[in-house]
C-alpha cells in the first residue's frame, strides 16, 4: 500500500515498495502561479537528498525541485514537457514529475506526513 | 522546491486601492517599498490575456507624480533630459529620461505639458532620487510631489469604451495626450498612454475617490484587475524598457534604442548631461545594442543569462521570461554591434547549458496605440 510523505521544500513523495513517485504540492503550485516550463533530469540519474533534480519555471520565476531522499530516476514525466501547466491543474494527482528508486528507505522517516505538512504551511 | 515569492514585507507603504486589492484576492508583495498586488486569483496568464483582448485595471499609484511649476520649467528641464519640452504643445506628453555626465540613464519618465505646469511621472523605485535631482537642478522651479492622488492604469482595446462611459471626452484623445476632466464631480487628469503595448489610459485621481472609481471601472464586464506580474510580461512583449534592468546608469539611450525620444534639435544642439557621449554614439553607432531575443527552445531565459557565439560572450539578457501572447519565451538584452543583426543565431547559457536563440526585432507583439 502506498504511503505519501512531504518535504519542507514542498515536494510530495508517494512510496510503494522501493519505488516512489515525486511531485510538488498544491501549496507550491499555487505559490508558483502559471507554470510554463519544466526542466527534467534523465532516467538513470542518481541523486542525494537535497540535490537539485529539476527546475520549474512559472511566468514569474524559476524554482528548483530538490530530491527529498537519495534516489535514482527510473522515469521522468515527459508529458510535462509539452504540457507544464498540468502541474497547476493537478499537482498532487496526475502531474507527477519523477518515478524513482529509493536508495535508503530509512530516510523517509525524516519526512512529514500529511498532517505535519498541513501544519507547516498553515 | 523553493524560491516561492515572498509575501508581505514588514512595513511597505499602501496605495489608496490597497483594500480593494485585498478584497479581490490580490497576492500582495513588496515592490519598491510598496505593498502591491503581483497577481489576482485568475493568475498572470489570464490577466495578461485579458489586457490584450479587452481591458485590465492596474494600480500604479506607487509611481511618482510630480508637478513642475514656474517660469521656463520646460526650458530648465531640457538641461536634465535630451528631449524637447519647450515645443511640447499644451495637452501633449513625451517619454524621456534623465541622463548623467557619461550619457547613462538615471531614470526614464513621462513629461506632459499641463498648461500652467509640467506633469511628470517617474518610476516608483526612483521617485525619491528623481525628486531630489529635480530640486537640486531646476533653479526657481517648484518641484511638488503629489502624494494625495492615486494613479490607475486602464489598458487594453476596450479601455476607451469603458472609460468613455464616465468621461466621453476620452474618445477624442490621441496617443500621448493628456486632459483635465471631471468624473463624478471629481477633477481627474487622464493621459492616453501606458506600459502594456495596448491602447489605454492612466488616470490620476484624488485618493478619496480612487477606490470608488476603480470599483466602477471593474464593474464593467470587459474590465478585470491585473497585477505587477502581468504588467511585466505585457511590457516585455511590447519591447518596453524596464528601468533597473534594460536601462541603467551604465546604458545610454542610443544603446537602448531610444534615439526616437531625442528630438532633432536636441541631437544636434546638445545641452544635456552626457551630450558628448550620446552625440558621438549617434554619429558612430554604439558598441552594443538592446535587441529582442527569441529563445528557440521552451526554457525561459531571464535577466543575467549570458549570450554566446562560438563559445565567446557577446551579450547578456536584461529582461526575459514567458510571453503569454507569444506563447513562448521572450527576452531583451544587449549584444555587441557585430552580433546585433536581426536573424543572428546565438546561444543562451541557461543553467550552464547552451540553448539556441535568435536575435529578433522588437516588439514581440504589435503595439496597438491610438495614433
Amino acid at each position: 500500500m502506498a504511503t505519501t510523505y512531504y518535504s519542507e521544500d514542498h515536494e510530495w513523495i508517494e512510496v510503494d515498495g522501493d519505488i516512489a513517485t515525486i511531485g510538488i504540492t498544491e501549496h507550491a503550485a499555487v505559490q508558483l502561479g502559471d507554470i510554463v516550463f519544466v526542466e527534467l533530469k534523465e532516467e538513470g540519474d542518481e541523486f542525494a537528498k537535497g540535490d537539485d533534480i529539476g527546475v520549474i519555471e512559472s511566468v514569474k520565476a524559476a524554482s528548483e525541485i530538490y530530491a527529498p531522499v537519495d534516489c535514482e530516476v527510473v522515469e521522468a514525466n515527459e508529458e510535462l514537457e509539452g504540457n507544464p501547466a498540468m502541474i497547476n491543474e493537478s499537482p498532487e494527482s496526475g502531474a507527477w514529475i519523477y518515478k524513482v528508486k529509493l536508495s535508503d528507505p530509512s530516510q523517509l522517516d525524516d519526512l512529514m506526513d500529511a498532517d505535519a505538512y498541513k501544519a507547516l504551511i498553515g | 522546491m523553493t524560491n516561492t515569492p515572498q509575501e508581505h514585507a514588514p512595513t511597505p507603504k499602501r496605495t489608496p486601492l490597497h483594500d480593494l486589492h485585498v478584497s479581490l484576492g490580490g497576492k500582495m508583495v513588496d515592490f519598491a517599498g510598496w505593498d502591491m498586488p503581483v497577481q489576482y486569483p485568475t493568475g498572470i496568464m489570464a490577466e495578461h490575456a485579458q489586457c490584450r483582448a479587452k481591458a485590465a485595471l492596474f494600480d500604479v499609484s506607487h509611481i511618482g507624480q510630480v508637478h513642475l511649476i514656474g517660469d521656463n520649467a520646460a526650458q530648465k528641464l531640457e538641461a536634465l533630459c535630451p528631449s524637447a519640452f519647450t515645443t511640447l504643445k499644451d495637452g501633449k506628453a513625451r517619454y524621456t529620461f534623465f541622463t548623467n555626465d557619461v550619457g547613462g540613464i538615471l531614470d526614464d519618465l513621462i513629461v506632459a505639458n499641463a498648461g500652467d505646469f509640467l506633469f511628470v511621472v517617474v518610476n516608483a523605485s526612483m521617485r525619491d532620487q528623481d525628486i531630489a535631482h529635480m530640486r537640486a537642478n531646476l533653479d526657481g522651479i517648484d518641484v511638488v510631489e503629489i502624494t494625495d492622488h492615486a494613479l490607475i492604469a486602464l489598458q487594453g482595446p476596450a479601455a476607451e469604451s469603458i472609460l468613455a462611459d464616465h468621461c466621453p471626452d476620452v474618445r477624442d484623445m490621441g496617443f500621448m495626450e493628456t486632459i483635465l476632466a471631471q468624473i463624478d464631480g471629481q477633477a481627474v487628469r487622464i493621459s492616453r498612454l501606458g506600459y502594456t503595448g495596448e491602447d489605454g489610459f492612466e488616470i490620476s485621481i484624488h485618493q478619496d475617490a480612487a477606490d470608488g472609481f476603480a470599483r466602477q471601472l471593474l464593474a464593467h464586464p470587459d474590465c478585470e484587475p491585473a497585477g505587477l506580474g502581468a504588467r511585466d510580461s505585457l511590457r516585455l512583449e511590447a519591447g518596453l524598457c524596464l528601468y533597473g534592468n534594460d536601462i541603467t546608469t551604465d546604458t545610454t539611450p542610443i544603446e537602448a534604442g531610444l534615439i526616437w525620444a531625442i528630438q532633432k534639435r536636441r541631437r544636434t544642439g546638445g545641452g544635456f548631461p552626457g551630450a558628448d557621449v550620446i552625440q558621438a554614439q549617434i554619429a558612430d553607432g554604439p558598441a552594443r545594442h538592446l535587441v529582442g531575443i527569441k529563445p528557440l527552445g521552451r526554457a525561459p531565459a531571464r535577466a543575467g543569462v549570458v549570450l554566446q557565439m562560438a563559445g565567446q560572450d557577446v551579450g547578456i539578457i536584461t529582461s526575459g521570461g514567458f510571453g503569454p501572447t507569444v506563447g513562448g519565451p521572450v527576452a531583451m538584452g544587449y549584444v555587441t554591434r557585430d552580433h546585433a543583426a536581426i536573424g543572428t543565431k546565438i546561444d543562451l547559457i541557461i543553467r550552464g547549458k547552451a540553448q539556441p536563440a535568435e536575435i529578433v526585432s522588437l516588439p514581440f507583439v504589435q503595439q496597438n496605440y491610438k495614433r
